[in-house]
């Protein structure tokens, strides 16, 4: 199925920089609306509209009414390491009663643009970030207490779990402030200890505050 | 000392670990002999290890002359006096600290005194694993990865009272054995399942929230941050009940909550799905060779 789309640009996307070919083969008019950059606008005229997610939940943007909230405005994140190119991932979000008709639409959009599409649930931090960021935190954890060296870490996560890149060098390549932000709105939300940034985070977020 | 090493011997050797860490030793020159309690059990880890030369064969990765030279290298007994022959014995029996110290215990009084003892525990603790026997000093940790026979990597780990000597000699047969070692303290989970054991249990929690389907978990972990496996596939590979039971060594050691057995794991052991191994899991399957080759 194909699916035009049109974008309306808010702010910054980090789903989508400048140049991203999905900006290009955008049209002025579309069934499908595509915010980005931190913006949405209803339309229920639209078969759906697509709003950018960075730490927020979809439900920011439509309000949430008791577990029956849903409409053809679904979220979407393309994932991306922090600081890193944009992955080929698009988790999409949809909320309890979203519009089959506008997932199928989404999806077709994003399939069609040549990105891997899954489904999540409007949780914080939707899948990747909610299953990963504890699992930097450990990593950052046992590096301070020198359960090994980062470097056989990350060796040993590449090697014996078949990582593209160990935990150590993927959580500082995308920045310690950006794992800080993002674990923090996750301990924020949920209050579980593996969503607490390690130190190393708070002392990235500290001395990128000016405190260094 | 690791020159002296020309004979292992693997404990639980029936099982998938044991069997692989045998075609591991096997296929780097050693003689490796196999123990385990069944002989059934042996035979059937010795049909899979036949299988998997032949298709090392297939694929080009092995020499006709090397798989035959590796399936001579390994033996087989039921018979734990027989490991006395054994320059370094490495145990991957069940993980359950006084089963492993009982059997530390009894080699102690088989194996000569030279004889380096070797855990492939993977949550355990190398020193609570030694103090089951008198040679303390010769006993460290070996953690392999599944499936062993393919994957490179083995966690290191001296104990509290292993000595500097019997961790190099240790190391260095690893080397020797084609492995890629890699040090850690001895910690529980060590490295690999000190970050999966907790990750993994997110994931399942993740699935019993309502968070994603595993289908769906499994292709944003892999497509968005490159592994191989998803969490959930693994833990087919792996088996739910293993997973239970690396949360049941894991957790009260840690008292990490993320370590817990989470209520779907429970609810699913419970209903006998538990993975690949029985052809379903969180997902279902068709056959159960073994992997690679």
């Amino acid at each position: 199925m194909h699916m035009d789309y049109a974008i309306i640009t808010h702010g910054e996307s980090r789903s989508f920089p400048e140049g991203d070919e999905f900006l290009a083969n955008a049209q002025a008019e579309a069934d499908v609306t595509v915010h980005l950059g931190g913006g949405a606008k209803a339309d229920t005229s639209k078969t759906a509209v697509l709003v950018e997610l960075t730490t927020e939940c979809l439900g920011v943007y439509t309000g949430e009414h008791a577990g029956t909230e849903g409409s053809n405005m679904l979220g979407f994140a393309r994932y991306r390491n922090g600081d890193d190119a944009p992955s080929g991932l698009i988790e999409l979000v949809r909320q309890p009663a979203s519009d089959e008709a506008a997932l199928e639409a989404a999806r077709a959009v994003f399939e069609a643009a040549g990105f891997q599409v899954v489904v999540s649930a409007d949780q914080q931090g939707r899948i990747i970030d909610r299953l990963v960021r504890p699992k930097y935190n450990d990593a950052l954890r046992f590096l301070d207490e020198g359960l090994a060296a980062a470097a056989d870490i990350d060796l040993t996560c590449r090697h014996g779990l078949g990582y593209a890149d160990g935990p150590i060098e993927r959580v500082e390549r995308g920045g310690l402030v950006h794992h800080y932000e993002v674990s923090q709105r996750l301990f924020e939300t949920y209050g579980a200890a593996g969503f607490a940034p390690a130190r190393r985070a708070h002392v990235a977020k500290q001395r990128s505050d000016g405190n260094g | 000392m690791t020159d002296q090493i020309k004979t292992v011997g693997v404990c639980g050797a029936a099982g998938t670990m044991g069997a692989g860490i045998a075609i591991v030793s096997a296929r780097a020159g050693f003689r490796t002999l196999c123990f385990d309690m069944a002989e059934e059990g042996l035979a059937k880890a010795k049909a899979q290890s036949e299988g998997f030369f032949a298709k090392s064969v297939e694929r080009g990765k092995m020499t006709p002359e090397d798989q035959e030279a590796a399936l001579a290298n390994l033996s087989a007994t039921t018979k734990l006096e027989d490991l006395a022959a054994c320059d370094l014995v490495i145990e991957a029996v069940f993980e359950d600290l006084r089963v492993k110290q009982d059997l530390l215990g009894q080699l102690d009084g088989i194996c000569p005194p030279r004889t380096l003892f070797a855990s492939n525990t993977s949550t355990l603790s190398i020193t609570q694993i030694a103090a089951g026997c008198e040679r303390q000093d010769k006993v460290v940790g070996m953690h392999f990865c599944l499936p062993a026979q393919l994957m490179k990597l083995i966690e290191m780990s001296p104990g509290l009272n292993t000595s500097e000597e019997s961790f190099q000699a240790a190391w260095a047969w690893t080397e020797a054995a084609g492995q890629m070692p890699v040090k850690t303290q001895d910690k529980p989970g060590f490295i690999l399942n000190a970050l999966l054991v907790p990750f993994n249990n997110d994931a399942i929690r993740a699935v019993e929230a309502g968070v994603a389907s595993p289908a769906d978990i499994d292709t944003a972990i892999k497509h968005g941050l490159g592994y191989k496996m998803g969490p959930l596939e693994l833990i087919d590979l792996i088996g739910l009940d293993t997973q239970v039971r690396l949360c049941e060594a894991f957790y009260p050691i840690t008292h990490d909550p993320r370590a817990a057995t989470p209520p779907l794991l429970s609810r699913m052991v419970a209903a006998g799905h538990l993975g690949r191994k029985v052809g379903r899991g969180f997902y279902t399957y068709d056959g159960n060779a073994m992997f690679g080759g």
